[in-house]
């Protein structure tokens, strides 16, 4: 089938939480995205925040949909089998100069809605590695792997029958009488409502039908992760208060789900959106402020960097802050834009689904399917079994027993079960963003060629069509001398 | 659950794993089993194709392969048991193994355990490369997996960083292949691989070694197109203006190696912050009673050779239970131009053998071994270098122990 009631460009989290949205509903649904898996963006570069909605001005899209996703967060985590932890965070002020800034955050987050914030004294601090002057305590923010989440709503949309068009770029869109012709690199196709979920490329996407009255300012965030080994340097997030300037929270510590510690995001504009890479004075930079807030964090246990591009609305100059844009074009209707969704997106993601869908239900009905299913995406791993599950697990299928990231380890199993995936993305990335496996401290040394092998045996994959992570990152060129004949 | 008796359990089959096993039986240890998690024997051996191996211990070069059929062959004949496809989880200070393979979960009790989980290779981070994060960044080692036992080459014009052996070994064997080996990059004013290897790989093939340089950037958005390379000071600080970009599209990384110790940090075993393995006595005993430690996860090594002959000394001790009687209990305290000193604990007198390595290359130095101002062993040497372990025996006399003063070894000239 090539016609869509509706496409959605992007398989970012919010584009997979609309798609999940919208496949409750007996309409046929296309995502288009150009990479090689979901949350290939900005989505899988982030803090994995679960925000509780005090940073953003009251009144705002931000703030509404911030509040309205945290609460739905619970139940969709367990309807979906993601993980969560809600660990609170800690917004801490280094003098009494900076408590006037908490005494403005709580406000903020009072008057969004923010449950049972709470200013204490620097001793009363839960983080015994931590010292302030004080705190504000945000008991409702809470951490997520933000590709885990992205892929249990992109596969349960596969599920219930959405079609996800990997690896396809729309190049060209054409407004026809009753819809929109869509055109990427792989084929044609049409849909009677389009949804332009596309991040940093919204305004390429609108600029194909019409004139954008709006620019896009791409601000470049650094991450540098930290060995599990000192995971337990704190317990909670620890945030700076922000930085007003940029209009981004500043540098902050987070715990991740795994148990690494993430330092980061850095705050740069930059020219090209794509300019995705990591720089010798942020990681600096980024040491040296994480000290700031926990002086026994360690020189050397690094063990990765990656940054991402935040979708800004407003330039540095006129403060960087600008609210989300999520709208029907007046020009081309059908044309439903999320413009500027930056942080906090996940977290407003599963909200932001629930408004648009109402957008969607003016143009077209929408009906309740039947036989819509919700599967539990990320299972209990086999690290996290007990010796009798384990056990009861490798009787049943034998490649259970057979452990091949060591430093995480995980089993073939588990790694079959993520080559298995509905989206049907094979990439060397989508393994581990699906069971972690190659993102341990040897950083993929030892299983990557287990991976391989188990790619070419039982996938069927020539290894010169393996890719790390998009269509044109492929791992390897040829054969060698005595296999090529 | 399956749960079993032993005498000696060897973690890791790999050369450490194997010589320890065989000099166990050779011991009179009864039941001697190695755990493995591959599904073959010998351990990183299997991808080494090349050959050197073995000329120091037996006289003749065998490729590593072959190196590792003769140490397989000698376990099979002493009635060394295996437990191949086999994940050790963790074990506890009583030796308590618990392990999972195809066939379930595994309790094995042994009376004691020597470490061989050999090492892995440092990686992009370690050194924290910027720049991008596309495809064609492979460590040496996995990169030489990949060509030697699956036939798959990563790339065709190749910039190898750091000079250590594995990189030198795969420059050699990627100009076999046809590829374009552009360059090996070396922070050091020195190779930090054998001297041997630098001639048979780097200067026989013309392969440039650009010494005092580091990659500073990586570009490529999917795949890599270009890194970054510079000049550096004495001090390892880039110097401005030197930078270089080369077109390539794979980066080997070859930064050295680091002690695999996550069981022994689980359990509690203390480790060297400067070798990177469990700090032993000269049985080579952890400090976990009956636990012994050998092979890269020990120290790294440069020649399997040297490694075995170690490897040896655990596995007899391993069989004899040697638990130490702890008589006076003295360190090891590396000195001028030694980085590290290994065991780094004497508690028995006898005679002893040392391994150290030097923090620089010279000439014609000399060693010395001190206790409480007195010298109690010397040795010339011709010349060092922080490639090539320097070993030594020490008799060492009670009275040395009695007294209680630590041995400082230090080189001078």
């Amino acid at each position: 089938m090539k016609n869509f009631h509706v496409g959605i460009i992007g398989g970012g989290v919010v584009g997979s939480a609309i798609a999940w949205e919208l496949s409750k509903y007996d309409i046929s649904v296309a995502v288009f995205e150009k990479g090689s898996d979901v949350a290939s963006g900005t989505s899988k570069a982030n803090s994995g925040v679960i925000h509780s909605g005090i940073n953003s001005a009251t009144g705002s899209l931000k703030a509404k949909f911030c509040v309205e996703g945290n609460k739905m967060f619970p139940s969709i985590a367990n309807q979906l089998g993601f993980s969560i932890k809600w660990v609170g965070k800690y917004v801490i002020a280094k003098n009494q100069g900076e408590v006037k800034e908490l005494e403005r955050l709580k406000k903020i987050g009072e008057d969004n809605g923010t449950p049972n914030l709470n200013i204490v004294d620097g001793a009363k601090v839960n983080e015994p590695n931590v010292s302030c002057h004080s705190a504000l305590w945000v008991p409702t923010a809470a951490i997520a792997l933000p590709y885990e989440f992205n892929i249990a709503l992109a596969e349960n949309a596969v599920i219930n029958n959405v079609k996800f068009l990997l690896e396809n770029n729309v190049t060209n869109l054409k407004k026809t009488n009753d819809g929109f012709l869509i055109k990427t690199n792989k084929g044609e196709y049409q849909s009677k409502i389009l949804i332009n979920s596309t991040g940093l490329n919204c305004r390429n996407i609108v600029s194909m039908l019409e004139e954008p009255d709006f620019q896009v300012y791409p601000c470049r965030g650094e991450y540098l992760v930290l060995d599990k080994k000192y995971g337990s340097l704190v317990k909670s997030m620890i945030y700076p208060v922000p930085d007003k300037e940029l209009g981004v929270l500043g540098v902050h510590i987070t715990p991740t789900i795994e148990g690494n510690l993430l330092f980061g995001p850095s705050a740069e504009f930059i020219i090209d959106e794509n300019d995705k890479k990591t720089t010798k004075e942020m990681m600096k930079t980024l040491l040296v402020e994480a000290k700031d807030i926990v002086a026994k964090i360690p020189e050397n246990a690094v063990i990765n960097a990656y940054s991402g591009v935040r979708c800004k609305l407003a330039s540095a100059e006129e403060g960087g802050w600008a609210d989300y844009r999520i709208e029907e074009s007046k020009q081309t209707p059908g044309l439903i834009n999320l413009l500027g969704i930056e942080s906090p997106g996940l977290t407003a993601a599963p909200a932001i689904a629930k408004y648009v869908t109402k957008m969607v239900s003016k143009r077209v009905e929408l009906d309740k399917k039947n036989d819509f299913k919700t599967v539990k995406v990320f299972g209990k791993r086999f690290n996290e079994m007990t010796s009798a599950q384990q056990a009861y697990l490798i009787k049943k299928d034998k490649r259970w027993g057979r452990i091949v990231c060591r430093c995480e380890h995980i089993t073939e199993a588990e790694i079959i079960k993520a080559l298995s995936n509905p989206l049907g993305a094979k990439t060397l990335s989508s393994v581990k963003y699906r069971c972690r496996a190659g993102m341990g401290r040897c950083q993929g040394g030892f299983c990557t060629q287990h991976i391989i092998r188990i790619m070419e045996k039982q996938f069927k994959l020539d290894p010169k069509d393996i890719n790390l992570k998009s269509p044109a990152s492929y791992l390897f060129t040829s054969r060698t001398r005595e296999v090529k004949k | 659950m399956t749960e079993y008796d032993i005498d000696v359990a060897v973690i890791g089959a790999g050369p450490a794993g194997l010589a320890a096993a065989v000099s166990a039986k050779e011991n009179g240890a009864k039941k001697v089993t190695v755990i493995d998690r591959n599904n073959w024997l010998g351990g990183i051996l299997s991808q080494c194709i090349h050959d050197g191996f073995g000329v120091e211990e037996t006289g003749s070069s065998m490729t590593g392969p072959e190196y590792a059929n003769m140490y397989i062959e000698m376990a099979k004949k002493q009635d060394v048991s295996f437990l191949d496809e086999t994940m050790v989880l963790g074990f506890d200070k009583n030796r308590l193994i618990t392990a999972v393979n195809k066939n379930g979960n595994h309790k094995i009790k042994a009376k004691s355990i020597v470490l061989a989980m050999g090492c892995r290779e440092k990686t992009r981070w370690n050194i924290m490369i910027p720049g991008n994060r596309p495809s064609g960044i492979f460590t040496a080692g996995v990169a030489q997996a990949f060509i030697n036992l699956y036939n798959i080459i990563p790339g065709k014009n190749i910039v190898i960083l750091g000079s250590g052996d594995v990189g030198l070994i795969m420059a050699r064997r990627l100009k076999f292949e046809g590829a374009n080996v552009l360059g090996v990059v070396e922070i050091l004013p020195y190779a930090s691989g054998l001297p041997r290897n630098v001639v048979q790989c780097l200067d026989d093939y013309d392969i440039p070694l650009f010494l005092n340089h580091t990659v500073t950037f990586i570009e490529g958005k999917d795949r890599l197109e270009s890194v970054t390379i510079a000049k550096v000071d004495k001090n390892r600080n880039v110097i401005n203006g030197s930078e270089k970009k080369i077109k390539c599209d794979t980066l080997l990384l070859s930064l050295g190696l680091i002690p695999e110790n996550e069981l022994s940090n689980n359990v509690g075993i203390k480790i060297h912050e400067v070798t990177g393995g469990p700090v032993v006595n000269q049985f080579l005993e952890t400090t976990i009673p009956s636990v012994f430690a050998c092979g890269n996860c020990l120290q790294v090594y440069d020649t399997v050779d040297v490694l075995s002959i170690d490897a040896k000394i655990a596995g007899k001790n391993a069989a004899e239970k040697t638990i130490s009687k702890k008589k006076k209990s003295i360190k090891t305290i590396p000195g001028k131009n030694v980085r590290y000193v290994v065991p780094q604990i004497v508690d028995q007198p006898g005679k002893t053998h040392i391994s150290l390595r030097v923090e620089k290359p010279g000439e014609s130095t000399k060693l010395h071994v001190i206790s409480d101002g007195n010298e109690i062993f010397s040795k010339k040497l011709p010349w060092i270098n922080p490639a090539n372990m320097v070993e030594f025996n020490v008799d060492i006399q009670d009275i040395v122990l009695d007294k209680g003063h630590d041995l400082e070894v230090y080189l001078d000239g």
